[in-house]
């Protein structure tokens, strides 16, 4: 799992209702690999709008990765914050571990790089 | 010059006894979304999700439709086995997309996050018609096991459509005459989605079809 997607999961245990702690979901006990790959600058100004940027800022502090405070006001000509970008999301697996919610303590685990998601019937 | 057939050779490796393998509605589903390559391509989708991947089939195929355009093609399953297979199999296709697995039932844990935001959701439903209690009873049954009508499980998701897609987003769903896909399109057409079936094929008892929505 990147990091990317991990931008994107919020809790959903049913009496799990307080929005700000629902999401970003805290990294517990992760193992995490950087993976190089192509960066596409194209695309990651695109998905920039659709990224939430505070839950992103708290994550990477939360696992000592640099991102800067705020997306600049062109991003596609800011090599520096680009790459920094990419670094994160694009380059940042979490192999194992496990995702906390900060307002149920649920845990979701990572095993072997995919996210479980799936709930029990009597937290649904 | 027609797409190649993503490589699924893999699923014979026993931990994946349970995986749906590629058949006609996958296809069918392939087809479909080959047919529409160049309205796929100018709507850039940044983010697609598709829905019980199983084999991983569809999603990596998409990738190679988008291509040379990059892509976030985030594949949900409720089966392990098939969350690992669709990772094989996106894993070894020649794509710019980037993509990524996650174990969930439908969207969930990406809603209301992804609301609005999904350029491209697609979703290959157990749309087998079957008495209700055999949904889910095992991971493989999971796959085709549709309930009454086959629409048990898709109608859990039908409500969340048009909220889940971007402006211009595109939804694709299998569906065989069992569903009852009239009412299907009604349904979403009611919800200001533009509906048509853009593809049907025969294959064996069933008639397949498919439908795509645009918000």
């Amino acid at each position: 799992m990147r990091i990317i997607t991990h931008n994107m999961l919020k809790c959903h245990v049913k009496n799990c209702t307080d929005p700000n702690k629902q999401f970003p979901l805290r990294f517990k006990d992760v193992q995490l690999e950087q993976v190089e790959a192509e960066r596409n600058d194209e695309f990651l100004v695109r998905m920039l709008p659709r990224l939430d940027w505070p839950a992103l800022l708290k994550t990477s502090k939360e696992l000592g990765m640099g991102l800067p405070e705020s997306i600049p006001e062109n991003p596609g000509e800011d090599e520096e914050f680009l790459q920094a970008v990419h670094t994160f999301i694009m380059e940042t697996h979490v192999k194992e571990g496990s995702m906390v919610c900060d307002g149920c303590a649920h845990e979701y685990k990572i095993s072997n790089g995919i996210p479980n998601m799936l709930l029990a019937e009597h937290e649904i | 010059m027609g797409l190649p057939t993503p490589d699924t050779s893999h699923l014979c490796n026993p931990k994946y006894a349970s995986v749906y393998e590629p058949a006609e509605d996958t296809y069918l589903l392939l087809d479909a979304l080959e047919n529409d390559r160049a309205e796929l391509q100018h709507l850039r989708p940044t983010i697609c999700v598709e829905i019980g991947s199983g084999s991983g089939c569809v999603s990596a195929f998409l990738g190679q439709v988008l291509a040379p355009h990059a892509s976030l093609v985030l594949s949900t399953d409720i089966n392990p086995a098939a969350t690992e297979a669709t990772r094989q199999t996106t894993g070894h296709t020649p794509s710019d997309a980037v993509f990524e697995q996650c174990r969930a039932r439908f969207v969930q844990s990406l809603v209301p996050r992804l609301c609005g935001s999904i350029d491209l959701l697609v979703f290959n439903p157990p749309y087998v018609v079957t008495p209700s209690e055999e949904i889910d009873v095992t991971q493989e049954a999971s796959a085709w096991a549709g309930g009454k009508n086959g629409r048990e499980v898709l109608d859990c998701l039908l409500p969340q459509i048009s909220q889940l897609l971007a402006p211009n987003g595109r939804f694709y769903l299998v569906v065989i005459e069992e569903n009852r896909p009239q009412e299907i399109i009604d349904y979403l057409s009611a919800q200001g989605l533009l509906a048509q079936r853009v593809l049907q094929r025969r294959a064996g008892k069933e008639h397949l079809s498919i439908l795509r929505f645009i918000h």
